[in-house]
């Protein structure tokens, strides 16, 4: 094991601070860019569509389909409009205009109990809005039917009442599961970027010949590149988790301290991946797409950030486990939508302690004092 | 107690994609105590390597380094080529990292910095950030910070390169300083010259050591071959005529100008020196006295010698051939040619004009614009003001004309490494414009003519950089120019390449073509026709060699003489104002 003394410790950490303070490319890096893509992100990236055009073509003559457009025309989430014929829909679906068509066809209201009366097309090429307006559509016809029971008593009750309550994420906003996710995968990206380049930095100009006669150790250097990028890191991520507090209106349910802890496992880890790829590679071109493939691409696909990971092929998953992110995101959801919850913060917290520890391990292994 | 540092029979190899390089074969040696051990050779000759493996950077493949006194112990102190600055940060910010790194005591900080400074004359600069010093002043920059706990040993890696002539003066005189404490210093450099300010040398060519001693020992190997013979007036010939017929004559080793004086090496001692230059009618009869050997003579006979050298086959051109030398017309002019980048003047007012068939030298340290100068005039960078003539082009409107007429060799001899010879040379002959068969034959016929025929198949890569040059030059002549343009041609070459690559160059300029050349090795500038020395953006003296020695100190001083003299005659009238406010 190599030995740190203090002096040179200190030193070391107050030029790397000072490399840091000096160079605003890293500021930018730790800060202004997690803003920026929390805001292109954060405003950009939503799973909940609303106002659907919808085309309604109504073939009976029953006034109760009036009633019914008139409920659909009640929420947020739909732009119904009548349209005179089937083919006049299909045309407007076909052009984009619309995203799917509801048919009341002429036995509507005849059979008030609940048999199929409405048909429902929608433009399978966009799965996910597909889905929503299936979703809405279904939503608005059980709503109706059930307000008009309630006003309308004499009507036949369904055997069978869906009562359908979402837990965690109660207005089933999607921003409050992606932000928490984002966080994780901005935090990843900046941590392994802001250390990728600092010891191919060192390489490329020359400095790292002078540090090499110098009695500075191994662990100095590794502990003396870490230090300023964790508080640089550690910033960027407090930033990160105010404004998406303050802005994006996600309340945080989990305590502080747990988040401070799990945060800055994950922060080494990142940290630790970033110094890792640039002590391999000695250069800073090789090391930063390194790192932006290395952490970002898999971040977003793999960590369950938008796709969730239980719904993927079992070897997809196992290749997730390698993914730091993944372990954060499920942190971050938890403490921001339920609360302290240890069985999946504690698991979470050692698998990214345990990555750390891997790549710190290999780049203080591979950090050479020789020169080949 | 004083110590030295004693290195036996160190071998290193490399091993790179496709061959091995030896780097180093059966080198050793010794530094001493109290004694410049000067480590000296041509680029490629395996300095660096031997200097990483004494400071412990590299491990060789054999042999052992040790401490000349038994059981004693040593600080060693390596000053890398790129001086180990952090640019981003101050000199006073530096020096206190290295001295924390080095454990010096921070109670004895403010003294030793306060040494330090007066030692190199940074403490006023104390809080400019290292990027923004000159580079002599970065090294000695770096000197401090490699001093910073005195050393019992110091490696210094090629310390003066890069540094203008002034500053290199200034490193010497602070390295000397430092004998009297019985620090063994080890000073590697590619520069025959320093050769003689050492104590020791060490005389190092393609990994081997090709000699070793004292400077003066091994100048006196040729102490009864060396001969100096005065020229009379220089408007009657020009020095690179002289030179090239006493370089063509029998016995002769080499041949050179200094100042007025033509100083001639034999091959062999107890032949008598030549006596008369046939063709040159001023120098039809003369007699030869006898002149102490110089460093650089030594080296080029050991290195003849020993057969070291691939000579290329001499140019053919015979000197009374030359029929476009008397023509007068001009083919560079510039009037009042100035750059500005924001706030900052590289290149101020410049005013110059080229004749057909001369070679224009621009001298300079680094930063005086030199290089913006050419950038301008290849039609590389557009004038802040002023005006250009290249070729007859006007370059503020037939930039691309212009560039038509122009070959250029950059700096770094620009070539692609893993290309062939032939390809590299097709390829710059393809960018101007040639193909098919004209292409083919034209690169047989330059291969031929710089005796590149040998390494037509070889990748660039891994060709010795004397060939890599000879190839650079290929390249850029392989259109045919009117004007050629080299960007430090010359730089860590040795001296046996430097004077193959001149003679072609005379070669070319009498065949019509103009030279441009750039260079920091003064000696060479005594072969320009005529040149320009600019410092921090401004011409400070224009004129042929003598011209501007005269001025100075008189033809027999040298021109480095006479170009600190300048230098510090302008630094006395306008001090460096960027000096900031500390």
């Amino acid at each position: 094991m190599s030995q740190i003394n203090r002096q040179r410790l200190v030193g070391f950490v107050h030029k790397e601070w000072l490399q840091v303070v000096r160079d605003p490319s890293s500021i930018i890096v730790a800060v202004v860019l997690p803003l920026f893509l929390l805001f292109v992100l954060g405003y950009g990236v939503s799973l909940d569509a609303k106002h659907l055009p919808l085309a309604v073509v109504i073939e009976t003559a029953a006034p109760e389909a009036h009633d019914f457009y008139a409920a659909l025309q009640a929420g947020d989430y739909l732009v119904p409009r009548i349209v005179a014929s089937r083919p006049e829909a299909a045309d407007l679906l076909r052009a984009g205009q619309v995203k799917g068509i509801a048919i009341l066809a002429d036995d509507f209201g005849l059979t008030s109990n609940g048999a199929a009366p409405i048909q429902v097309l929608v433009n399978g090429t966009d799965g996910n809005t597909a889905r929503l307006m299936q979703g809405y559509v279904q939503g608005a016809w059980a709503a109706w039917r059930a307000h008009r029971q309630h006003t309308n008593p004499t009507l036949q009750t369904p055997s069978i009442a869906v009562q359908s309550r979402v837990w965690f994420n109660e207005t089933v906003d999607s921003h409050k599961s992606i932000i928490p996710g984002l966080i994780a995968v901005i935090m990843t990206l900046i941590g392994a970027l802001l250390t990728a380049l600092v010891i191919a930095r060192e390489w490329e100009r020359g400095t790292m010949e002078a540090l090499l006669t110098t009695p500075l150790t191994k662990a100095e250097l590794i502990i003396g590149k870490l230090v300023p990028y964790f508080v640089l890191g550690m910033g960027g991520m407090t930033v990160s988790v105010t404004v998406a507090l303050a802005l994006f209106d996600i309340g945080f349910r989990g305590s502080l301290i747990v988040l401070l802890i799990a945060a800055s496992s994950f922060m080494m880890t990142v940290l630790g991946f970033g110094l890792m790829v640039s002590t391999l590679t000695r250069n800073q071109f090789v090391a930063s797409i390194m790192a932006i493939t290395g952490t970002m691409m898999p971040a977003l696909m793999l960590s369950g950030f938008i796709f969730d990971i239980r719904s993927m092929p079992v070897v997809v998953q196992v290749v997730s486990a390698i993914v730091p992110a993944r372990y954060f995101v499920e942190i971050l959801k938890t403490l921001f939508l339920a609360g302290n919850v240890w069985s999946v913060i504690v698991p979470n917290t050692f698998a990214l302690m345990a990555m750390a520890t891997l790549f710190l391990a290999i780049t203080f292994r591979k950090t050479r004092r020789k020169l080949s | 107690m004083p110590t030295g540092l004693r290195f036996r029979a160190i071998s290193k190899t490399f091993v790179t994609e496709t061959r091995k390089v030896q780097a180093l074969n059966d080198v050793s040696g010794e530094m001493m105590p109290g004694k410049i051990t000067g480590l000296v050779g041509p680029d490629g000759a395996g300095k660096t390597t031997l200097v990483r493996v004494l400071a412990g950077l590299l491990d060789a493949d054999s042999g052992d380094v040790s401490l000349s006194e038994k059981g004693s112990t040593a600080r060693i102190a390596y000053m890398p080529q790129k001086f180990g600055l952090y640019e981003d940060l101050s000199v006073a910010e530096n020096m206190t990292l290295y001295a924390d790194l080095n454990g010096l005591n921070p109670d004895l900080r403010n003294q030793r910095f306060a040494e330090l400074n007066r030692f190199t004359g940074l403490g006023p600069f104390q809080h400019r950030l290292a990027g923004n010093l000159s580079g002599g002043m970065k090294q000695k920059l770096g000197l401090a910070c490699t001093l910073i706990v005195a050393p019992d040993i110091l490696l210094l890696d090629e310390p003066s390169v890069g540094v203008d002539p002034v500053s290199r003066r200034e490193l010497w005189s602070m390295v000397r300083a430092l004998q009297g404490t019985g620090i063994a210093v080890l000073w590697t450099t590619a520069y025959l010259d320093e050769a003689d300010g050492c104590d020791q040398v060490i005389l190092l060519y393609e990994g081997a050591v090709l000699d070793h001693g004292a400077p003066g020992d091994i100048s006196a190997q040729v102490a009864q071959r060396t001969w100096r013979v005065v020229l009379p007036g220089a408007e009657t010939m020009r020095k690179r005529d002289v030179q090239r017929a006493a370089m063509a004559l029998p016995g002769v080793v080499d041949a050179q100008i200094k100042g007025r004086n033509l100083r001639i090496v034999m091959a062999e001692d107890g032949v008598a020196p030549p006596t008369s230059l046939s063709n040159l009618a001023a120098l039809r009869q003369f007699t030869p006295t006898p002149t102490p050997p110089q460093f650089e003579d030594a080296y080029l006979a050991a290195m003849r010698k020993k057969n070291l050298v691939a000579s290329s086959a001499a140019p053919t051109l015979a000197v009374d051939e030359r029929g476009t030398a008397a023509a007068q017309d001009i083919v560079i002019e510039t009037q009042d040619l100035s750059k500005r980048f924001g706030t900052f003047t590289a290149v101020d007012r410049f005013s110059f004009a080229v004749r057909r068939g001369e070679i224009f030298g621009l001298l300079g340290p680094n930063g005086a614009g030199k290089s913006t100068t050419f950038k301008m005039l290849c039609g590389l960078v557009p004038p802040s003001s002023g005006s250009a003539l290249v070729a007859g082009f006007d370059l503020a409107t037939a930039r691309a004309d212009a560039r038509g007429r122009i070959g250029y060799m950059a700096q770094k001899f620009a070539y692609v490494a893993h290309l062939s010879v032939a390809q590299n040379m097709e390829f710059a002959g393809g960018v101007y414009g040639l193909s098919g068969e004209g292409l083919k034959t034209r690169a047989r016929a330059v291969a031929i003519e710089f005796g590149l025929t040998p390494f037509l198949d070889q990748n660039c890569g891994e060709l010795p950089l004397g060939i890599k040059q000879r190839m650079a030059l290929a390249c850029a002549v392989m259109h045919k120019p009117d004007i050629l343009f080299l960007d430090e041609p010359t730089s860590g070459v040795d001296p046996v390449t430097r004077r193959d690559f001149w003679s072609r160059l005379n070669a070319m300029a009498d065949d019509g073509t103009t030279i441009l050349i750039t260079s920091h090795f003064l000696d060479e500038a005594e072969y320009c026709d005529r040149m320009s020395i600019i410092y921090r953006g401004r011409q400070i003296a224009a004129g042929s060699p003598d011209d501007i020695k005269s001025a100075q100190n008189g033809a027999e001083g040298t021109l480095e003489e006479a170009f600190i003299r300048l230098i510090e005659a302008h630094d006395r009238a306008e001090p460096d104002t960027r000096a900031d406010a500390a």
